[in-house]
C-alpha cells in the first residue's frame, strides 16, 4: 500500500480511536471535540471537491454551511413550538429528513450562485462568491424571525432512529458514519469520468472545451455537489452545538474552511480530516496556553503556505499520485 | 483561554479541622476578553478575581475563558466547562445574545448560573429557572428609569438601540415609562461604527431629546460623531454607554450627559467605598458598573458558600436566594424570579480633576422590580 | 426639511465613498501592478489608526499623528512586503489569500498584545471641530467635509502621480507587462515594495481619518476591507478611476439605501416591520449591485486592458 493510503488509515484510526478511549475514561468533552473535527472535516471535504479537484476558490462556502445549519435550526424550532413553517408544512426533529432538506436547500441556492459566479474567473470569482455569502449573512442578521444576530438555540438535539443523540458518543458515531460515507463518495467522484473532467477543467479549461466537454457545466455540477456536502455538515454542526448563528455564514468561516484544506493538503482525500484535526488541536491546546493563540495560528499558517504547500499530507505522503 | 488555578485544599483537613466547607468549588467564568466589547469582560473578570482573592477562600478554583463576543464560542466553552472541567457554578456572560445561547442549556443540565450583567427579558418571565440567578438587573430596568426621569424635561424623544435582545429590551423598557411622544425609533446594526445616517435622521426629526443604548465601542463612535454634528439636543442613556470603561475614549463629548444605573462610584455606603478603594489600589483605574456587579456576584456566592455546600443544590439555591451579603448597591434582595429588587439612580457625567466619571443627581426608582416577574412560575 | 436630510445623507455617502476610495486605490494598485490579492489591507488601515492615536496622545497633535499614521502604515507595509509578500507573487491566488489571511491574524493579535483590548482615544483636531451650515438649511460636520476634500485631493494626486511621473510610468508599465519592464532593466523588487508601501500608506491614512470619527480598536479594518473589495470589483481591478467611481457608487448607494429603503417599505407595511426588513435589504443592497454588475460586465466597469 502506498504512503498516502497508510497515512489515511492512521488518521482514520486516530479519529475513531481517541474518542472511544476518551469515552471509556469518562471524559465526554474529548468526544465532543472529536465530533467537531468530524463535522469540520465534512464541511471542508465539500469545499475540497470544488477547490481541490475543481480549482474553484470559493470564498463564500460558509453560506452553504450556514444554510444547512439554519435548516436544522428552523425545522427544529418549528417542531418544538408546534407551529407549521408555511403552507401547513410542519417542522421536524428527524435528522435524516433534516439532512435531506439541508442538502436540497444548499444545492438549490448553489445553482444560481454558481451559474452567475462561474461566468467570472480568477479573483473575480473569489470576490463574487464572497459577495453572495455576505448577502446571505446580512440577510440572516437582519431577518428578525429566526433570531437575527443572536442566532437560534436548538434545545434538544434532533432525533436519529435507534440512537440517543443527546449523548456525546452516539452522536459522534452518527457524524463519523456520515463523514466516512462522504469520503467514499469523494473517492468515487474523483475517480469517475466526471471527476477526471473536473480536474481537467482545473488544469486547462480551454483544452477541455477543445475535447468537446463544456467546462462550465462540469464546474457548476461540482459547485453544487460541493455546496450540498458543506450544507449537510452545517446541519450536523448546528445539532452538535445545539445552536446556529449568523457567524456560521461569515467570511471568517469561509476563510477557516479554506485554512482547513490547506493545513491538511489540497485535493487529498483525507486532507480535510488532517486539516480539521490540526486546527481543532491548535485551537484547544494553544488556546489553553495563551489568549493570543490566533497570533500563533497565523504564524503557523504563514509558514505552511510559504514552505509546506502540500499541507500535512503533502509532508507525510509526498506528492499526490496522479490518477 | 487562560486557566487560573488557585490553590485548592482537597479537604484532607476535613478530619482534623471540622470545617464543613473545605471541599473544592469550581466556578466557570465565560466572559468577553477580546474584541471591541472586551473592556466590559475584563472589568468583570478583574473584579471577580479580586473579590475571591480578598475573601481568602482557598477552595475556590476559577476557570476563566474568553468568548470573544461570539455566541457559538460561548456555547462550546460552556460545553467544555460542564462536561470537561465539571464546574459547579457558572457566571460571567456580558452580552444578552450569548446568555440566551448558553444559559438555557446550562441550567437544564442542573448547573447554577449567576448573571453578572446580561438580563434578557426572555429569562425573567415565563422561562425563568430555579438555577438562574441574575445579580445585576433585568435589561429593561435602567431604561425604564430614564424613561421615567425623561418625563420631567422632555416631550419628544428620538430613541435608538442595536438590533439584538438587549437593544429591543432597552427601548421596550424606555417606552414603558416614558409618557412623551417618540419622534423616531431606530434599530442599528450590532457593531456598527458610523452613525452619520442616524444622526442625520435625528436632525431631521425635530426631537427635543435623544435616548440611546449603544454599549461598548458603538457608544463611543456615536457620541463622538454626535458631538461634532452640530445637532446639539440633549442626550440620555443607560449607564452602559457612559461608564468608566468607555468614558476615557469618548472624552469631553460626554460631559453633562444624564444616565441611569443601579450604582455609581460615588455611591455612599461602606461596601461600595471599600470596593472602589480596593479596585483602584489593585488595578489603578476606577471600576465600571460591570466590575461592581461582578463584585456583588462573587460576594453573593461567597455568602452562600458559608451557609451551604455547593454540592447540595437545594440548600445552595436557598442560600443564594437569601442574598445575605453586603452589596455595593446598598439594599439588595431577590424577587421571585431571582432578579434584583434595587434602587435605580440617575447620574451625570462630570470631571473629577482630570478624570471623567459619574455623579448621582437623583433617584429614579426605589426598590424597583422588573416587569416580567409575574410571568415567572417560581 | 427633507431636502436638508437628503443633502446631508448624500454628503455622508460621499464621505463613506471617499474613505473607501483610499482603501480601494491601494488595493487596486497592488493587484493591478503585482497581481496580488491582499487581505491584510484592512490590518494596515488599523495600523494607521493605532499609530495616529498613539502619537496624537503622546504629542497632543493630531497632525503629527497623521504623519505618524502614514509613516507607520508604509513602514509596516514595506516590512511585510519584503518578508512575506515577495514570496507570493508567483503563487496562485489560494496561497495569496491564505498568506494574507494569516497576516490578518498576526497583525490583529499583535495589535491586541501591544495595545490591549480597550478601544483607543483619538480626537478630531480643534481646527476641524464643529459643524458648518449647508444650503437647504441643515448643518454638516466640518471634519467629514474635510475628509471628502482630502479624498479628492488624494485622487488628484494619484492621477498626477500615475500619469505624469516616472514612477507612475513604471507602475503603468508594470500593470501591462511585468516581465517586459524587468527585462528592460527596471528594478522590479523596489518598484513593488514602493507600490505596496504606497497602498499601505493610503490605507493607514484612511484608518487615521476615520479613527478620529469613530473609535480605534482591533479589527476595525475588516468590514472596510470587504467593502473595498466590492469597490474594486465594481470599478475594475487595476483601475484607479474605477476605484473612485466604484467607491462613490458604493458609498452613496449604501447610505441612501439605508435611508430610503425603510421609508419606501413603510408605504406598504407597518413601520416597525419596514424598519427591520428595510435595514436587512439595505445591508444586502451593495452585494446585490456587485453581483448584477459582475453578471453583465464580469471584469467590472473600467477594467484595465490586459
Amino acid at each position: 500500500m502506498n504512503r498516502e493510503t497508510a497515512v489515511n488509515l492512521l488518521l482514520a484510526l486516530l479519529l475513531i480511536g481517541v474518542p472511544l478511549i476518551a469515552a471509556g475514561m469518562g471524559e465526554p468533552f474529548y468526544v465532543t471535540l472529536a465530533t467537531r473535527v468530524v463535522v469540520l472535516a465534512l464541511a471542508a471535504t465539500g469545499l475540497n471537491l470544488a477547490l481541490g479537484l475543481g480549482g474553484l476558490l470559493s470564498f463564500g462556502h460558509a453560506a452553504f454551511f450556514g444554510l444547512g445549519g439554519y435548516v436544522a435550526g428552523i425545522l427544529a424550532t418549528h417542531a418544538f413550538n408546534a407551529e407549521p413553517l408555511f403552507a401547513g408544512i410542519p417542522g421536524t426533529t428527524f435528522m435524516p429528513l433534516i439532512w435531506l432538506v439541508a442538502v436540497a436547500v444548499a444545492g438549490l441556492v448553489a445553482l444560481p450562485i454558481g451559474a452567475i459566479s462561474l461566468r467570472t474567473a480568477g479573483v473575480y470569482f473569489i470576490m463574487i462568491t464572497l459577495a453572495f455569502a455576505q448577502m446571505i449573512y446580512y440577510f440572516a442578521i437582519s431577518w428578525p424571525a429566526y433570531g437575527g444576530e443572536d442566532g437560534l438555540s436548538i434545545y434538544v438535539r434532533n432525533a436519529f432512529p435507534g440512537v440517543n443523540t443527546a449523548k456525546p458518543l452516539p452522536y459522534f458515531l452518527v457524524c463519523l458514519a456520515v463523514l466516512m460515507a462522504t469520503l467514499l463518495l469523494f473517492r468515487v467522484v474523483e475517480g469517475s469520468r466526471f471527476g477526471s473532467a473536473l480536474q481537467a477543467a482545473r488544469q486547462n479549461g480551454t483544452r477541455l472545451a477543445a475535447v468537446g466537454i463544456p467546462p462550465f457545466k462540469i464546474r457548476l455540477a461540482a459547485f453544487m455537489l460541493s455546496a450540498m456536502i458543506t450544507g449537510l455538515a452545517g446541519a450536523l454542526y448546528a445539532d452538535l452545538n445545539r445552536f446556529v448563528g449568523p457567524s456560521m455564514l461569515s467570511w471568517h468561516m469561509s476563510g477557516e474552511l479554506i485554512v482547513l484544506i490547506i493545513l491538511g493538503g489540497k485535493g487529498r482525500l483525507f486532507g480535510p480530516v488532517a486539516g480539521a484535526m490540526i486546527f481543532v488541536c491548535l485551537e484547544y491546546v494553544l488556546g489553553g496556553i495563551t489568549e493570543r493563540w490566533q497570533f500563533f495560528l497565523g504564524l503557523i499558517l504563514l509558514v505552511i503556505v510559504l514552505f509546506a504547500r502540500g499541507g500535512l499530507l503533502g509532508l507525510l505522503s509526498g506528492k499526490a499520485r496522479h490518477v | 483561554m487562560k486557566r487560573i488555578l488557585t490553590a485548592s485544599l482537597f479537604g484532607l483537613s476535613l478530619a482534623t479541622s471540622g470545617l464543613a466547607h473545605a471541599e473544592p468549588v469550581k466556578i466557570g467564568v465565560i466572559t468577553t476578553l477580546s474584541g471591541g466589547g472586551a473592556g466590559l469582560g475584563i472589568d468583570m473578570r478583574d473584579a471577580f478575581q479580586l473579590a475571591i482573592k480578598q475573601s481568602g477562600n482557598k477552595d475556590i478554583e476559577l476557570v476563566v475563558e474568553d468568548d470573544a463576543q461570539k455566541p457559538e464560542l460561548a456555547v462550546q466553552i460552556a460545553e467544555k466547562m460542564i462536561q470537561g472541567d465539571k464546574v459547579d457554578l457558572m457566571t460571567g456572560i456580558i452580552w444578552s445574545n450569548l446568555a440566551m445561547a448558553v444559559v438555557p442549556n446550562a441550567v437544564a443540565q442542573d448547573i447554577i448560573y449567576l448573571s453578572p450583567n446580561a438580563g434578557p427579558s426572555a429569562l425573567a418571565g415565563a422561562n425563568c429557572n430555579a438555577n438562574y440567578f441574575n445579580v445585576a438587573y433585568q435589561n429593561d430596568n435602567f431604561h425604564e428609569a430614564m424613561g421615567e426621569y425623561a418625563n420631567k424635561d422632555y416631550k419628544n424623544t428620538f430613541i435608538l438601540a442595536p438590533n439584538y435582545p438587549a437593544g429591543k429590551d432597552a427601548l421596550t423598557g424606555f417606552k414603558r415609562y416614558y409618557k412623551g411622544t417618540l419622534s423616531g425609533e431606530v434599530y442599528t446594526q450590532v457593531g456598527q461604527t458610523d452613525y452619520a445616517a442616524e444622526i442625520a435622521q435625528i436632525r431631521a426629526s425635530g426631537a427635543d431629546s435623544v435616548y440611546f443604548f449603544l454599549p461598548g465601542g458603538m457608544g463611543i463612535a456615536f457620541m463622538k460623531q454626535y458631538a461634532q454634528s452640530g445637532v446639539g439636543i440633549p442626550v440620555m442613556g443607560p449607564s452602559f454607554s457612559f461608564d468608566q470603561d468607555v468614558l476615557p475614549a469618548v472624552g469631553d463629548a460626554a460631559l453633562g450627559v444624564k444616565n441611569s444605573a443601579s450604582w455609581s462610584p460615588d455611591l455612599d455606603n461602606e461596601a461600595s467605598k471599600a470596593f472602589v478603594e480596593s479596585f483602584k489600589a489593585e488595578y489603578d483605574r476606577l471600576p465600571s458598573i460591570y466590575a461592581a456587579q461582578s463584585w456583588d456576584t462573587a460576594n453573593l456566592i461567597l455568602s452562600a458558600l458559608s451557609k451551604a455546600s455547593v454540592k447540595d443544590k437545594d440548600a445552595f439555591r436557598a442560600a443564594l436566594k437569601a442574598a445575605d451579603f453586603k452589596s455595593v448597591r446598598g439594599d439588595f434582595a431577590f424577587n421571585n424570579n431571582q432578579h434584583p429588587i434595587q434602587n435605580i439612580y440617575v447620574r451625570e457625567v462630570v470631571k473629577d480633576g482630570d478624570v471623567l466619571t459619574n455623579k448621582i443627581i437623583a433617584t429614579a426608582f426605589e426598590k424597583h422590580k422588573d416587569a416580567y416577574a409575574e410571568q415567572c412560575g417560581l | 426639511m427633507f431636502t436638508a436630510l437628503l443633502i446631508e445623507q448624500l454628503l455622508n455617502g460621499l464621505q463613506l465613498g471617499v474613505m473607501l476610495f483610499l482603501m480601494a486605490a491601494g488595493l487596486t494598485l497592488i493587484f493591478g501592478v503585482m497581481g496580488l490579492i491582499n487581505l491584510a489591507h484592512g490590518s494596515l488601515y488599523m495600523v494607521g489608526a493605532f499609530a495616529c492615536a498613539t502619537i496624537a496622545a503622546a504629542t497632543g497633535s493630531f497632525w503629527l499623528g497623521l504623519v505618524a499614521s502614514l509613516a507607520a502604515a508604509a513602514g509596516v507595509g514595506a516590512l511585510i512586503e519584503v518578508a512575506v509578500i515577495r514570496r507570493l507573487y508567483d503563487r496562485d491566488h489560494l496561497d495569496q489569500v491564505l498568506a494574507t489571511f494569516a497576516l490578518i491574524l498576526i497583525l490583529s493579535e499583535g495589535a491586541r498584545w501591544l495595545f490591549g483590548s480597550f478601544p483607543l482615544y483619538l480626537d478630531i483636531p480643534r481646527q476641524l471641530q464643529g459643524a458648518v451650515p449647508l444650503p437647504g438649511g441643515g448643518q454638516y460636520q466640518l471634519y467629514r467635509l474635510a475628509i471628502i476634500a482630502v479624498g479628492f485631493l488624494v485622487a488628484i494626486g494619484l492621477y498626477l502621480l500615475i500619469s505624469k511621473t516616472r514612477l507612475g510610468m513604471r507602475i503603468r508599465a508594470g500593470e501591462s507587462d511585468r516581465e517586459m519592464i524587468a527585462a528592460l532593466g527596471v528594478d522590479i523588487s523596489t518598484l513593488y515594495t514602493v507600490v505596496f508601501a504606497l497602498g499601505a500608506a493610503l490605507a493607514g491614512l484612511a484608518g487615521a481619518l476615520v479613527g478620529a470619527l469613530q473609535s480605534v480598536q482591533v479589527g476595525m479594518g475588516e468590514p472596510v476591507l470587504i467593502l473595498a473589495f466590492v469597490v474594486i470589483v465594481i470599478g475594475g481591478i487595476g483601475s484607479i478611476k474605477g476605484a473612485l467611481v466604484g467607491a462613490v457608487i458604493v458609498g452613496v448607494v449604501d447610505t441612501m439605501g439605508r435611508l430610503l429603503l425603510p421609508s419606501l417599505l413603510a408605504l406598504t407595511m407597518p413601520a416597525a416591520q419596514a424598519t427591520t426588513i428595510g435595514a436587512a435589504l439595505a445591508s444586502m443592497l451593495i452585494y446585490v449591485i456587485m453581483a448584477l454588475i459582475l453578471a453583465f460586465r464580469p471584469s467590472g466597469l473600467f477594467a484595465a486592458e490586459t
